[in-house]
């Protein structure tokens, strides 16, 4: 293992409330030192990073590696890749591969197959029923022993509330955490669109805002009765918001996140029928994301995550209600959160929190900050830097996303991860 | 965001949408379907602007008089036309809607006349063919159906000759009506201060009034003193299910009857886009009564989508 010295960079560590400029030493895979060098310690390589900021490898909630089963779209190599080169170093993929992960042999495999590349970690979330069909649960216990950090329904509606009802306890008789993205089956069928004006005049099919704050309603009943720790993914609506901060005052043991992509955007980017605006859940109106942004800037939403989905780009050139929902997100995690801090005026540590320190928390693993006597997962960037977005600018292979064209700031210099130089630019 | 069917000189390149266009180009639009009225009615019906022109019926949803009157406009501007419906051919080999146009561009296409099921496919295409090749919008899922919308206004013209003192009441399905949408904006655009919408909640889309019109659930009321009557058409798969209870139950409450029609002016038009479901949304008295202008209307079309076709040619 390489011994390497960060030069003169702006250390910011939201969780230990570290903001100055100091050197980062680093040996044995571990964070050395802050500030001042070990005895004896010899760099191997000095990176200078004056001018940079030097924080947690960031922490995404959500990360479609499209493995097994969709390795046309994209493949672990190279959307780990584009992990590590948006300064992602944890990420948590959803269980909606193909199979579905609902059986520890393909959780280990993954997990073995994601560890050889020796790039990000990878944490992935557990099938909460059996071939996420909603019907039987999984073996909750054994796939957390196989390394399954929490147990998701993905995108897959499970509309019986018995059968969540029996997850959610029987997840909580393990202590296991249990990860939704509230929305009613029922009142989101054949919708592509939020239910408003946008949808009205483009003739698209429309899922109106209660479809998510009734199925949150009944999540959240769930939660009251159950106790269980229930994580709500990816928020849309203004009123989610609102029901979210009810939640946490009460003092239920909720958490939630919202795409980075719907931190910026509205219905109103749909534009004349942008396929790379059909996302889940759909971008809603101007108000809810401005409820988004608020939610985000107050506490109320914990995590921002990249939802990252790569499409290739023949499942998007079709008519939009045709086209596979999803953008390409991880590489663009990063500039989003700083370009929303910066509209918001929300300072850099808080910024970085939201894909740092809160996420971590959420995960519950031993990452997200550089105290002395942590892995070496660290995120080196140009937060001054403008760039514009590209398809050839993306790793992934997924070059779906309504951002192309862009400038977004924030240029990733360096990531390590355990202590290694992973990618530079 | 540049209007995806002008080109740099603010010209027609597709006729996508009835929405965003200015109304000098949609009263060009009726003035030269107006000169065409004179065509369809001589004995030799051709004029030769599209000679040697390819026109390719793109039909990925059954239809029978949008892709007969489109064809029949083509022949009459001499054009050579293709017809594929694509339901029963293509699409169920698995090729995808752009590798159909891409083929179709390798046989020299110039102009599509495209149908299909979901909103936006006309956009789609109109982005993706080279920049001589025009696309026409016959309808797209529920979004657009211009040309039928822009006979709509040539009939209402041709009755009422002027749009600024109209009430024109707009009825059924609104919700899955391309159709409906079409009209409005065509309306809105040319200055119609009236223009109502009438159906049961279930029919009508969230937030219909933004596109400019005023919303009634009583048909009897929206119906008051109105001169122009448009009646949508009823998808049978819409009369039972979670939308209406039944069909008879929708005639009762929103077919056009001679009782209901007595409320509008006594001059008042009667439209249907077709084809009509008799006893469902109108009843047979009225289709074939003294107000009714639905066959009219048909033969308008021809002239309308000549006029298209020319324009788009010409630009």
């Amino acid at each position: 293992m390489s011994k390497v010295h960060i030069k003169n960079g702006r250390v910011i560590d939201p969780k230990n409330r570290v903001d100055a400029k100091q050197d980062v030493f680093i040996a044995e895979g571990k964070i050395a030192a802050l500030g001042k060098a070990p005895a004896g310690f010899r760099a191997e390589r000095t990176l200078a990073a004056d001018a940079l900021v030097v924080c947690p490898g960031l922490i995404d909630l959500s990360a479609r590696l499209r493995e097994p089963g969709f390795e046309y779209k994209a493949t672990l190599a190279s959307e780990m890749q584009a992990a590590v080169a948006g300064g992602v170093t944890s990420l948590a993929c959803p269980p909606d591969t193909d199979p579905p992960l609902d059986e520890p042999g393909l959780v280990e495999m993954l997990k073995y197959r994601a560890k050889s590349l020796n790039l990000a970690h990878v944490y992935p979330l557990g099938a909460l029923t059996w071939k996420l069909g909603g019907e039987r649960l999984t073996e909750m216990a054994v796939l957390r022993d196989a390394g399954c950090i929490a147990f998701s329904h993905a995108d897959t509606p499970l509309s019986d509330t018995q059968m969540l009802w029996r997850a959610l306890q029987y997840a909580a008789t393990f202590g296991i955490a249990v990860w939704l993205r509230p929305q009613d089956g029922f009142l989101a069928r054949g919708g592509v669109a939020h239910d408003g004006e946008v949808a009205t005049r483009l003739g698209l099919p429309g899922i109106p805002a209660f479809a998510e704050t009734i199925a949150l309603a009944t999540i959240l009943q769930l939660v009251r009765a159950t106790r269980t720790r229930v994580h709500l993914c990816r928020l849309s609506t203004a009123e989610g918001v609102a029901m979210l901060r009810a939640a946490k005052k009460e003092g239920l043991p909720v958490s939630c996140d919202a795409s980075a992509h719907h931190a910026h955007l509205s219905e109103i980017d749909l534009g004349y029928f942008d396929s790379h605006c059909n996302v889940i859940p759909p971008f809603r109106s101007l108000r809810d994301r401005d409820a988004l942004r608020a939610g985000l800037a107050d506490g109320t939403i914990d995590a921002l995550c990249s939802d990252h989905a790569p499409v290739d780009e023949d499942a998007k050139q079709l008519p939009f209600a045709e086209s596979e929902p999803g953008v390409t997100g991880l590489e663009l995690l990063l500039p989003l959160a700083l370009k929303w801090a910066e509209e918001m005026r929300v300072a850099l540590p808080e910024a970085l929190a939201m894909v740092t320190s809160k996420p971590a928390a959420i995960l519950g693993v031993p990452a997200g900050d550089i105290a002395a006597g942590r892995d070496a997962d660290v995120c080196v960037f140009d937060p001054s830097a403008q760039v514009k977005i590209t398809a050839d600018s993306l790793k992934s292979q997924g070059k779906n996303t309504p951002f192309i064209g862009y400038e977004l700031p924030g240029r990733v210099r360096y990531t390590l991860v355990g202590g290694q130089v992973v990618y530079e630019a | 965001m540049r209007n995806p069917q002008l080109n740099g000189d603010g010209k027609l390149q597709h006729l996508l949408t009835i929405e965003g266009l200015p109304r000098e180009i949609l009263v060009h639009i009726l003035d030269t379907a107006a000169s065409f009225i004179g065509v369809t009615e001589r004995e030799v019906k051709k004029v030769p602007l599209l000679r040697g022109k390819s026109v390719f019926n793109l039909f990925f949803e059954p239809s029978t008089r949008t892709r007969t009157t489109f064809e029949i406009a083509a022949k009459r501007l001499s054009a050579d036309v293709i017809n594929l419906n694509i339901t029963v051919s293509s699409s169920t080999k698995g090729e995808t809607l752009l590798d159909t146009v891409d083929n179709l561009c390798a046989m020299h296409a110039d102009m599509f006349v495209v149908r299909h099921s979901s909103s936006g496919a006309a956009h789609l295409i109109a982005s993706h063919v080279a920049p001589h090749v025009h696309v026409i919008n016959a309808g797209d899922g529920r979004h657009a159906h211009p040309t039928q919308g822009l006979l709509d206004i040539y009939t209402i013209r041709h009755y009422k000759k002027d749009f600024t003192g109209l009430s024109v009441a707009i009825v059924g399905d609104v919700l899955h009506s391309r159709v409906a949408r079409s009209l409005i904006h065509g309306l809105t655009t040319l200055g119609a201060p009236d223009v109502r919408v009438i159906g049961p909640r279930t029919l009508l889309p969230t937030g219909v009034e933004q596109l400019g019109v005023s919303v009634h659930h009583d048909m009897r009321e929206g119906l008051a003193g109105c001169d122009v009557v448009v009646m949508l058409r009823l998808q049978n798969e819409r009369m039972k299910g979670p939308l209406l209870p039944s069909a008879q139950e929708f005639f009762k409450s929103y077919g056009l009857t001679p009782q209901k029609l007595v409320l509008a002016k006594p001059d008042a038009i009667v439209m249907h886009p077709g084809p009509m479901n008799r006893g469902v949304e109108i009843d047979s008295s009225v289709a074939d009564g003294p107000h009714s202008v639905i066959l009219p209307q048909v033969t308008f079309g021809i002239a309308v989508r000549m006029a298209v076709m020319s324009i788009l040619a010409g630009n």
